[in-house]
This record gives C-alpha cells, structure tokens and sequence, in this order.
C-alpha cells in the first residue's frame, strides 16, 4: 500500500467509524441509562432512512426532510415510550428481546405495507454534490465529509448535554440510581421518555443521512444493528464517549482488515471485540 | 440378491407408474400445479413476478396446460432454506402436486431438488442459479427454466477478452452466488488472455465498499467486474460513481446488477454494461406480445422474472403434451420436455442434458432507466453441467 492510498484508507475508516457512532449512540444511551436491550434499534434507523426517502420526494429536499423527521422521529420515540416501553423497565431482558423483536417484525411489514418493497435512492443535497480529488483517478464525495462534520458535531454536543447540562446531570443520576433520584423529587418517567425519544432520533437521524450513500432498502435496519451492539458493548454500556472511541476502532478495524486480510475481513471486527472484552470486560469506558 | 432387490425395485417402480397412469386416465382430472415461490421479505417481488407470468401463459393456452384445467397449491417460501424441505414435501405428500414450480432462493432451491428427485416428481425451477441444481446435482426430474449462474457471467468474460482487456479486478460477495460468478468469468477470460489482477470478496451482506474502492485506484486496472445484486448493487453503483471511477475505469457485471435497480442508482448507473438471457427492446414478435399481454394483465412492466415464469409453463406444456396430457407417464413428459424448443420471449431456447436452458445472452446498456439490448455477446451458450452425470 503506498502512502497516498493509506491516507485515503485512514479518511475512510474515520469516516464509517463516524458514522456507526451516530448510530451505537443512541444504542448505548437506551441500553445503557434505561437497562433496556432493544433490538429494534436498527428499525429506527430504517424508519429514518424511509423517512428520508418519503419525505424528500414529497418536499424535493434532503435538508427539509432532515429538518421534518427529526421532530417526526422524536414524537414516535416519545409515543412508542409511552405506549410500550415504560412498561418493561421493571421486566427482565427476555420479555425487552420478544416485544422489540416483535417490533421489528411489524415495522417491516409496515414498510413493506406502506412504501413496498423496492430499493430506491435518495438524492444527494445539490449543494453537496460534489466531489475532491484526491489522486489522478480516485476522488471523495463531498457528501460523505459531511456526514462526517455532523458526526463529529453531533458527538461534542451529545457530551456537552450529558456531561455538563442540568437535564444530563439528571440521566446520569438516573442511571445510578432510579429511586434515589425518584425521592429526590425528580420526574424520572419523563427523563426516561426523553432519552428513548433521543436515542431513537439519533438512530432516524443517522439512517437519513446515510439514506443517499446506502440507498433505501427491505431489513437494511438488520446490517446496522449487530455493528451497533459491537459498538456499544466494546465501548462499554452507557458510555457515549466510550461509544465514540469503539466505533472508531470498528471503523478502523473493518476498513483496513478487508485491504490487509481480506480472506479474515469478515471476522477482524469480532476478534477485535473479543480482544477488548479480555482485556477490559466492561467495555474501553464504564457507564459515565 | 442385489439384482433381486432391483428387478423388485422396478416392479414396484413400473406399478406405481401404472396406478399413476389409471389415476391419470380419468380426463376430468385437473393438473395440479405447486407454486413454491417467496411471497414475503426481500424477494417478495420476484415471487410475484414468476407467479404472474406462470399464469399468463396457462390464461393465454386457455386455463389449460395439456389440454386440461389447472388448479394451484401455493406456499410462501419465505426464502427461508430451514423450512424448505418440509414445505415441498407438503407440496408433493399432501397436496399431490403434478409438478413443483420453484423457486428464487437457491439454498431453498436445493432442498426443493432433494425432495424431488427423492419421491420423483418433476420440478421446475424458475430462477434460483446455483450451477449445482443442473452439475452435481442434476436429477431427471429437475428443469430450469432460467440460468445457471456460470451463464451470464462466462459470457461476460468472453465479450471482454475480445474487447482486448487484459487487467481485471474483480468483487463479489463471499457467498456461493458471487463466487460462481467469478468463476465463470475468470474461466473464459483467462481462456482469451487476460489476466485477474485481484479477486476482492466481503462478507454477505456488508455493502461497505470505500476500502474497496481505494485499492481499485491503486491498482488501476483496465476494467472491474463485479457480482452484487439487490440494494447492494445500488449502492456499489453509486459508490463507484461518487468516488469518480466510473470515468477511468469501466464496471461489468452479470445483469443482476442492475435488473430492479435502475431507480435506486439514477445517473450512477447510465451507460453500465451487463450480461443477461433477457433484455429490454429485444425485436422479436413473442417478446412484444408478451410485453403487451403483461402489462394489460397485471397493470406493470415484465421483467426477466415473469419470462422465467411463463417458461416455466411452457416448459411443462410441451412435456404434457408430448404425453398426451397425462401427467403421470412421466418419462414421457420428461422426454418432451427435453426435446421441445422453447419459444421464449427472451428468444427461443432448449434444454442441455442436464436441464438447464441453451440460450443466448445477451449484452444490455443501461439507457433511460432500462436495460437495452446492444448485442447478442454469446449465441446458444451451454452450461458445462461439470459433474452432472446425466
């Protein structure tokens, strides 16, 4: 591998690992602050992604789609919350697998109810539809630096709310001791209902973005989902930061094991995993 | 004692093709027909589009086949290998189907072929291309009526090596599908004096391709070839595109590449060329009155599934009909199948000794959201059915 071809390999490790960030974060904070282990995850991201797909050739924008599925997708958390999640706090893990396995089951038959079962494509902002050049033949889209940029931003803001804002101070309390914060007076059940809601937002949010990159299609919620628990689980349950620095290693790990051992490339991600675990069972970062 | 038990064997095999005959005799007996096909999930479509076609050719021949009514048992196959052998036996123990037409998954495809070759009813299958289904594992009872996945693929070597490329790299998925692809490409374009630079395989069904795409600039090669089919071909498209190699360097595929994609690539997929038994625009007369009929039936365009359906039929109306529309003489309805000339809309075809179509391929450009013919690239190509002992 020449120098160049290695640069540009790092760019697309970073790139991806941002991108499985955005989508672990919202993992990791369900899972993480509400103990909740919910498969349904990748469906958010689904949903997003056809969110993404309805909405900008309704309004023939991404951005204005973008702008509308974020409220969208935070209603439906907060409903979804509501109706079924807040009764399972309480319930063990095998009843949180069978209702969000269940959910998956029945937003992809909705899907295929209400948009069908074809692949489409979504179109890249035209303001964004460029692309650098980075040696004679090969060049990098500038739609995808840009994912990247709110990856990031997205990242400092997510630890700026949590770490140093009186509603994360209160999610944080709330993960150490749900009875302890009860008795101070705190509403618990809605701290809750807003970080289901934020965690599935994150998860729309990533899947429209990616919409124009991955294209729109049946159970494409299923790939992100088994990444995600990755993620979350060499990160370390409940850390955003933790998941920040695992989806990075992924990122890394995948992109460079499919150009260096490509008969292993399937694998290199689990064994990395595995490696973590030894070495720190609790995931790089404990909950914080 | 061996031949004791043989010549038992075939007593017992010719009295039960005899009580076949008397159940058969009466003419008000229906054809039974077992559609095993995905109705739900990501083939849902393809299910439909064979089934659709499998009854627009019995509706045109009067709801007949063999000069006799038709009746359907239908089961979702749910693409799903796990249940596969239970549900054909059903089809076949239960619902005593004449003949079991199926289906879109090959791993499915296979159990399917077990079961029939196991209780000896015929089966037809309309899509599923693993090259084992008429090679090692062919059977007399099992026909095809679409592709083995070295067909398209072969083909596309050939057409490059004659173009007088010498540099290729190739991508596929590591699974049975894309590698059998590869396989058939690197056959016939290593036989014309090129050379694969690099064999690039990710796992199914990873779709993250940037690493990928990196090393092709690289290594610059005179052209790639890939097999991917479904959202991940979109997306391949689409990232060959953006990275800007779709200028520099031509992409090649089989012609799953691009068949039910079109809309999700856009631009990204304007001028692809790929390889197919069946094509947009093609200028015979069966073609285009199966298009109309289609699109007046079903309010949709034809693709290639629905001629595989319709085949699929056809297929069996010349083996009924060469044994008088008794489905039970069935060394009869195997023998008229494997002489009949199939006359397809995809152009007309006949069958290897092993049951798999000798058809042309064809080499499709992608123009305005269709796959138009450009040229036939490969005339009456004949899977090698290696290990077939037929």
């Amino acid at each position: 591998m020449d120098f160049a071809s290695f640069l540009i390999q790092t760019l697309n490790s970073l790139q991806y690992g941002l991108l499985l960030f955005l989508v672990a974060s919202g993992l990791t904070l369900v899972f993480g602050i509400m103990g909740i282990i919910n498969l349904a995850h990748g469906s958010f991201y689904m949903v997003g992604a056809y969110l993404a797909f309805v909405l900008s050739s309704a309004t023939g924008s991404l951005v204005m789609a973008i702008v509308l599925g974020i409220p969208l997708a935070l209603v439906f958390g907060a409903i979804l919350e509501w109706a079924l999640f807040s009764h399972l706090y309480k319930r063990d893990h095998l009843e949180q697998v069978l209702l969000t396995y269940g959910l998956i089951l029945i937003f992809e038959q909705l899907r295929s109810l209400l948009v069908g079962d074809d692949v489409h494509g979504v179109a890249i902002p035209a303001f964004l539809d460029a692309s650098i050049q980075l040696t004679e033949v090969m060049s990098y889209p500038v739609y995808r630096l840009a994912i990247s940029a709110v990856c990031v931003a997205l990242a400092v803001a997510l630890y700026y709310v949590i770490q140093r804002t009186r509603l994360g101070m209160m999610i944080r309390a709330g993960n150490d001791d749900r009875s302890m914060v009860e008795s101070l007076g705190i509403n618990i059940d809605m701290i809750y209902r807003v970080v289901f809601a934020l965690g599935v937002a994150l998860a729309a949010l990533a899947g429209m973005l990616a919409a124009p990159i991955s294209s729109v299609f049946p159970n494409m919620g299923s790939q992100v989902l088994i990444i995600s628990f990755v993620i979350v689980v060499i990160g370390g349950i409940g850390s955003v930061w933790g998941a920040l620095v695992a989806a990075l290693i992924v990122g890394f790990a995948d992109t460079f094991g499919k150009v260096l051992i490509p008969e292993l490339s399937g694998i290199v991600v689990y064994v990395v995993m595995a490696v973590v675990l030894l070495w720190r069972p609790e995931g790089i970062l404990k909950k914080g | 004692m061996g031949k004791t038990v043989k010549i038992a064997g075939r007593t017992a095999l010719s009295l039960a093709i005899a009580a076949a005959s008397i159940g058969g005799a009466h003419a008000a007996d229906k054809i039974k027909v077992g559609l095993m096909l995905p109705y739900t999930g990501t083939y849902a479509a393809l299910g439909n589009a064979i089934t659709n076609g499998f009854k627009q050719y019995v509706e045109e021949n009067g709801g007949k086949l063999g000069g006799r009514e038709v009746e359907y048992a239908v089961v979702d196959d749910e693409s799903n290998p796990a249940k596969a052998t239970e549900n054909a036996r059903k089809m076949v123990s239960r619902e005593k189907v004449d003949v079991l037409v199926g289906t879109v998954h090959s791993g499915v495809a296979l159990a399917m072929a077990k079961v029939a070759r196991d209780t000896r009813t015929l089966m037809i299958v309309p899509n599923a291309g693993a090259n084992d289904l008429t090679g090692p594992l062919c059977s007399p009872y099992v026909f095809r009526s679409s592709f083995s996945a070295w067909q398209p693929s072969y083909a596309m070597g050939e057409a490059l090596a004659r173009k007088g490329l010498k540099n290729i790299v190739t991508v596929t998925w590591k699974y049975s599908f894309g590698e059998e692809s590869v396989a058939g490409f690197k056959e016939a374009f290593e036989q014309g004096g090129g050379k694969i630079a690099k064999e690039m395989t990710l796992p199914f069904p990873n779709v993250e391709f940037q690493p990928f795409l990196t090393e092709i600039a690289s290594l610059k090669p005179d052209a790639v070839f890939v097999f991917f089919a479904g959202a991940g071909a979109a997306k391949f498209v689409s990232d060959y595109s953006a990275a800007g190699l779709k200028n520099s360097i031509p992409l090649y595929g089989p012609g799953f590449l691009t068949d039910g994609n079109l809309d999700a690539m856009g631009a990204a997929g304007e001028g692809l060329l790929t390889t197919l038994h069946y094509a947009d625009g093609l200028s015979n007369a069966r073609d285009a009155a199966f298009r109309t009929e289609y699109a007046a039936r079903y309010k949709a365009q034809p693709d290639v599934y629905a001629v595989q359906g319709y085949d699929a039929a056809q297929m069996y109306e010349a083996g009924l009909r060469a044994a008088g529309g008794d489905p039970g003489r069935k060394e009869e309805v195997i023998k008229g199948m494997e002489s009949a000339t199939i006359d397809s809309p995809r152009g007309a075809f006949t069958l290897s000794r092993a049951h798999n179509p000798v058809q042309d391929i064809y080499m499709r450009e992608v123009k305005g959201g269709e796959n138009v013919v450009v040229e036939i690239v490969s005339k009456g190509l004949e899977d090698p059915a290696r290990g077939c002992k037929l």
